[in-house]
């Protein structure tokens, strides 16, 4: 059994025939060939998988398709943003991630960042701050010392309004 | 603080990641991101006992099975997975010696169809005793080093300790499982791979198929996380692609889900350590007796190098005026444990450390004055009989982390048993291939200039996310004198890149980066002057090869196991402070210190980023990643029953670095990626015993292990 | 992934009632709220032993997403609220405090943006976090089918093993939790858990005590349930001291050895638990 399944994705209009119980993981790696959106365990464990839906951090691996029916999903490419010159311009926390070293083999990091990113926008969202913000987000690379540094260094260029945060 | 050269322009500077832009966008492509039209699903079909004859297999009703395409043990041409030792099947061949062992290999178009086919095949089996544990089994491989005489070094000892040391298995858990994709075009075989070492992969191809090395072709894909568990596991994966595309004539995708991928991958072997050590009473080492037993699981695999590594490292940084280190590598029914970040050593300087600081305490000298008093200086022979040709400046190091860590404060103010620890360890860790294993491997780098005055670093060492496409860019443009947008890393395709030898044993900067140092010196003088594209449009082609060389003097005897281990030593000490929980046993690693000293810094940011995520592992091996082994595997194969460190659990860690360089690394680099996995655990265990007053033995230390 | 998902069905009702009315049909339909249990067994390739045919619950949430006081000072939970709603409402933080604690310490964010209180209930893990400190509170739980409802106490929901009072027809509306009865300094919510976060508990426990005679303690992770330890309250309430109460409890209590933990590791940890509980709240 299939269904027309019909979701924004990353601001645009997207609709897939897809089981409803399909994982939207799935369904954005193979019907939408966004492989930014990375599988690590499949479980809700290590958050590889995380995407935003309606504005919080989940992990897609966990979510029935069905259920994103009328949602706004965004994914790791739908961060960068087209800057006045044409040229694809990077989030700050991105260019953070690069900068402070965050991302080693890089596979944590699609979920990594977009978890940093509803976080972001949503401080009270983890009143525990940066570390609970992640807790979902296994890496395997870093130890995390140099993951917090790139989204204490994202926080502090957004408080200085170098880059804005969308 | 990290000293750099200030004459360098590239080494010694936190370049940006090379391919750190793809990373953060979610463009890296790993090998499940590869869209493979007309494609099948694989997958492998396993034992269920761990000893044992295979009776019967039966392929259930309900599923076309024509529509399948089958492979067992008749469809492959040499059943074997080529290593050090030609045991392996790459089928079982009737005869099951481990549970998770792949017997058949299914693939379809259709993935559930896969999974609901796999479901449908029962194997019946003649079950056998099975051997679980290091004792009782067939000793694999065994080393012996004397130095000294022992005996009598004993005999004058004022104190003689003794005490049994065990350390667990331990799982890697790259966030990426293993995979590969696998295409015959034509009689030649093409493999996208999630892999540390292409060259393996080739060669176990080439062996199992029979045919020419230029009939296969390895491509490294972005790979998300090795730690040594895509060392050689992954020959196993890319042969079982490779026979299922042969029979369907298909490409074929082979990618393990979590629970696989724990369950039948290798793991760390576990380890039990008897130490013996005799000291004078006033704190000087005497004589060290050190017997070394791992579990190699059913298979030779790389088991006998990771035994040699855990006994060369058995001696720690001390002088011991006599010393015998026995190693032995039992065969159990277990799956093949193989490597792992450290490679032995973590677990026989656990047990050496834990036992420094056990006669420290027996003596009731400061742990840290007792090392003080025993530490290597030049000059000095090691149990192999290698004599320190350079100062490893251990005094300094201590004293640092010391200060750094409030060590002697902290000492005095938490009480034995008040919940609170601090605990030390120093360590080594020699860097690349053992003794003659460098010069087996006769590694090769080249360099190529290219019409558009580009250089082409051309390597099969990969980018495993610990830095290798950034360092040797900034070693190769660093002699080369060029800008660094000039050099390039070339993809890994072994068609494409000759064999620099595995990426493995921290060799990779150190080792291989001095060959590209080499290269680049060699096309810099070549040019002499002139531009790349001047010098490629005047002669056709521009290119610099160079082969690995042994450093003058170093000599070692694998016959006698005498001579000189390692070219170049790493060393770092280590603090951790914990706390355990009174109501629930559960420690807590709050900080790890360590002064840390890995020859020069070709990337700080990489570096600390190397270090800290090996700590990190470190700290989970030796608290809370226990390996629950049922027949043998692992029975808590999901990442939610196998717990390594979250973002919430992870210790503050605080490093310094205090380079010594070696003339012969890549500008002065050691190895790396290794040596933060040695000291974390004994340090850490130290201190939970100090915290908890109790001796600690084993590892991990779990509050189950705490609690009574 | 190792289910086909071929073999299932999926419903997709987009009101309360015609999720009820499928319900009344006689199907045996899975409920899936938050997914994030129906996503791990699907991973797994048990949702064979699980059932055929899934109902998503999702499109109910205009109906049953909600966390408020109503006018007699009851908390209403509905059933599609996550844990994220109920541990950021004002409501909730300010008179249930180890309903925060026990939400903020489930799963990661990610999965307290998605998973539900109810769905955690109906799933009946006896490890469930905040199935304890609901339990302390007094929860009942409203259960609704195509023609009525009923509303029963949690504490009296649990039949066995992953095992509850729930009919085919039914589904949990709401979780309802009385006034506050115990003040803040009263309450006391301790997770044992295999690490700091993104842990399964290996003990949870929740209790409280006014020291009028009202006490409460729910466990879980030592039973096949999560369960009131009803005669160590009341114990407690009679002034017993911590070893005779331990004494108690051990007649209540029978943890096991499983993959997270030992049986012996469980009973020393409760019996600290319960003395830290005694020692810290009301004596
Ligand atoms: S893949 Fe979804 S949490 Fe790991
Ligand atoms: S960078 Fe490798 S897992 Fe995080």
């Amino acid at each position: 059994m299939t269904t027309n399944i019909t979701f924004q994705l990353n601001g645009r209009e997207k609709t897939v025939q897809a089981h409803p119980m399909a994982r939207l993981l799935d369904v954005l790696r193979q019907d939408c060939s966004l492989t930014g959106t990375k599988e690590g365990c499949g479980e809700g464990e290590c958050g590889a998988c995380t995407v935003i839906i309606d504005g919080r951090a989940v992990m897609s691996c966990m979510v029935p398709v069905c259920q994103v029916h009328g949602s706004k999903v965004e994914s790791i490419e739908g961060l960068e943003s087209m800057g006045a010159d044409g040229q694809t311009c990077l989030h700050l926390i991105q260019e953070a991630f690069i900068k402070c070293g965050g991302a080693q083999c890089g596979i944590c990091t699609p979920g990594m960042i977009m978890a940093a990113v509803a976080y972001l926008r949503q401080p009270e969202s983890a009143p525990g701050g940066v570390a609970e913000a992640l807790e979902g987000n296994l890496c395997r690379c870093t130890g995390y010392t140099r993951i917090f540094e790139s989204v204490k260094t994202a926080i502090d260029r957004m408080k200085t309004g170098a880059n804005q945060s969308r | 603080m990290t000293p750099s050269n200030p004459t360098y322009q590239y080494v010694g500077k936190s370049v940006l990641r090379n391919e750190g832009r793809n990373k953060v966008t979610g463009r890296a492509v790993y090998v499940d991101d590869i869209a493979t039209p007309g494609a099948l699903y694989a997958k492998t079909i396993r034992s269920t006992v761990a000893c044992g004859r295979i009776k019967d297999i039966q392929f259930g009703p309900g599923i076309p099975w024509d529509e399948f395409t089958v492979v067992d043990v008749r469809d492959i041409p040499h059943n074997v997975v080529e290593l050090i030792k030609a045991d392996q099947p790459v089928l079982c061949d009737g005869v099951v010696r481990h549970r998770e062992e792949p017997i058949l290999l299914i693939a379809h178009p259709d993935k559930g169809m896969v999974e609901n086919a796999a479901r449908e095949i029962k194997i019946t089996y003649e079950v056998e005793p099975a051997i679980l544990e290091i004792g009782p089994g067939a000793v694999q491989t065994e080393y012996l080093i004397v130095e000294g005489d022992v005996d009598a070094a004993f005999a004058s000892s004022d104190i003689v300790f003794e005490e049994t040391y065990q350390t667990g298995s331990q799982e890697h858990v790259y966030i990426e499982p293993n995979g590969f994709i696998a295409e015959w075009q034509g009689d030649r075989i093409v493999l996208h791979g999630s892999l540390q070492c292409p060259y393996y992969v080739v060669k176990a191809v080439k062996m199992c198929f029979g045919i020419e090395e230029k009939q296969v072709e390895v491509i490294q894909e972005t790979t998300g996380g090795g730690f040594g568990g895509k060392e050689e596991f992954p020959n196993v994966v890319a042969l079982h692609a490779a026979l299922l595309a042969k029979k369907s004539g298909k490409p074929v995708r082979l990618i393990y889900d979590r629970q696989e991928d724990m369950a039948c991958s290798t793991k760390r072997h576990p380890s039990v350590s008897r130490v013996k050590i005799g000291v004078s009473r006033d704190g000087v080492l005497k004589a060290l007796d050190f017997d070394f037993q791992i579990d190699a699981g059913a298979y030779v695999t790389l088991s006998p190098v990771v035994l040699s590594r855990g006994v060369l490292h058995a001696g720690g940084c001390y002088r011991w005026p006599a010393a015998r280190i026995r190693g032995r590598s039992f065969t159990t029914n277990s799956p093949p444990y193989g490597a792992f970040r450290g490679f032995g050593a973590p677990q026989s300087l656990f047990a050496t450390e834990c036992a420094i600081n056990a006669v420290a305490d027996r003596l009731g000298m400061d742990p840290a004055e007792f090392r003080r008093k025993n530490f290597l200086h030049k000059g000095d022979k090691m149990p192999t009989g290698q004599v320190l040709d350079v100062e490893p400046n251990l005094d300094a190091m201590l004293d640092r982390v010391i200060a750094m860590s409030g060590w002697a404060e902290k000492r005095a103010s938490m009480k034995k048993g008040s919940g609170r620890g601090v605990g030390l360890a120093t360590i080594l860790h020699g860097t690349g291939f053992t003794g003659s294993g460098e010069v087996y491997l006769q590694s090769r780098v080249a360099l190529a200039g290219r019409a558009d005055g580009k250089v082409d670093i051309l390597v099969g060492s990969t980018e495993i996310g610990q830095g290798t496409e950034t360092i040797f860019r900034q070693i190769a443009a660093e002699a080369l004198r060029l800008p660094m947008e000039q050099v390039e890393f070339h993809k890994i395709r072994t068609s494409a890149v000759p064999n620099s030898g595995p990426t493995v044993a921290s060799r990779t900067c150190s080792v291989v980066g001095r060959l590209v140092q080499r290269a680049a010196e060699q096309m810099f003088e070549k040019l002499d002057g002139k531009s790349v594209a001047e010098y490629v449009k005047a002669n056709g082609s521009l290119r610099t090869e160079t082969q690995f060389e042994p450093r003058p003097g170093l000599k070692w005897d694998d016959a006698t196991y005498k001579g000189s281990a390692y070219g170049a030593y790493s060393w770092m000490c280590n603090v951790a402070e914990v706390q355990v929980d009174p109501v629930t046993a559960t420690p807590k690693v709050e900080t790890i210190f360590a002064t840390v000293d890995i020859g020069t810094l070709i990337n700080p940011t990489l570096a600390y980023g190397q270090v800290e995520g090996g700590v990190a592992q470190a700290v989970g091996w030796a608290t809370s990643e226990k390996v629950t082994l049922r027949d043998g595997v692992m029975a808590n194969c999901q990442m939610t029953n196998y717990i390594i460190p979250t973002s919430v659990d992870a210790p503050d860690i605080q490093l310094e670095f205090m380079p010594t360089p070696d003339p012969f690394g890549a500008f002065g680099a050691k190895g790396v990626g290794e040596m933060p996995m040695d000291g974390p655990a004994p340090a850490v265990t130290a201190a939970i015993g100090h915290a908890i007053n109790k001796t600690i033995s084993a590892i991990p230390a779990t509050p189950e292990d705490l609690i009574s | 992934m190792r289910t086909n998902l071929a073999d299932y069905e999926c419903l997709t009702p987009g009101s309360v009632r015609e999720a009820l009315e499928q319900r009344a049909t006689g199907r045996k339909l899975i409920p899936i709220a938050g997914g994030t249990d129906v996503m791990v067994w699907m991973n797994d390739g048990h949702l064979g032993k699980v059932g055929k045919v899934y109902q998503s619950l999702h499109a109910l949430a205009g109906e049953w997403r909600y966390v408020k006081t109503d006018t007699e000072g009851n908390l209403r939970i509905g059933a599609l609220a996550t844990y994220s709603d109920v541990r950021h409402h004002e409501d909730v933080k300010k008179n249930y405090p180890m309903l925060v604690h026990s939400a903020q310490v489930t799963g990661a964010i990610q999965i307290q943006n998605r998973g539900t209180l109810a769905g955690n209930i109906a799933n009946g893990s006896p490890a469930a976090d905040t199935v304890p400190a609901l339990m302390v509170y007094d929860a009942k739980l409203r259960l609704v089918n195509a023609s009525g409802e009923r509303v029963v106490e949690l504490s009296e929901f649990f039949t066995g093993y992953r095992a509850n009072v729930l009919k085919e027809e039914e589904l949990i509306s709401e979780i309802i939790l009385p006034k506050p009865r115990f003040a803040a300094d009263q309450q006391y919510y301790r997770k044992v858990g295999t690490r700091e976060a993104q842990a399964i508990s290996k003990v949870v426990f929740a209790g409280a005590n006014d020291g009028k005679g009202n006490v409460r303690m729910a466990w879980g992770s030592v039973a096949p349930i999560t369960l009131r330890s009803k005669k160590t309250e009341d114990a407690v309430a009679a002034g017993a001291a911590a070893d005779d109460a331990w004494a108690i409890l051990q007649t209540e209590i029978t943890p096991i050895d499983d993959i997270r933990s030992t049986r012996d590791y469980r009973l020393k940890v409760s019996q600290r638990i319960l003395a830290d509980f005694l020692g810290k709240v009301h004596q």
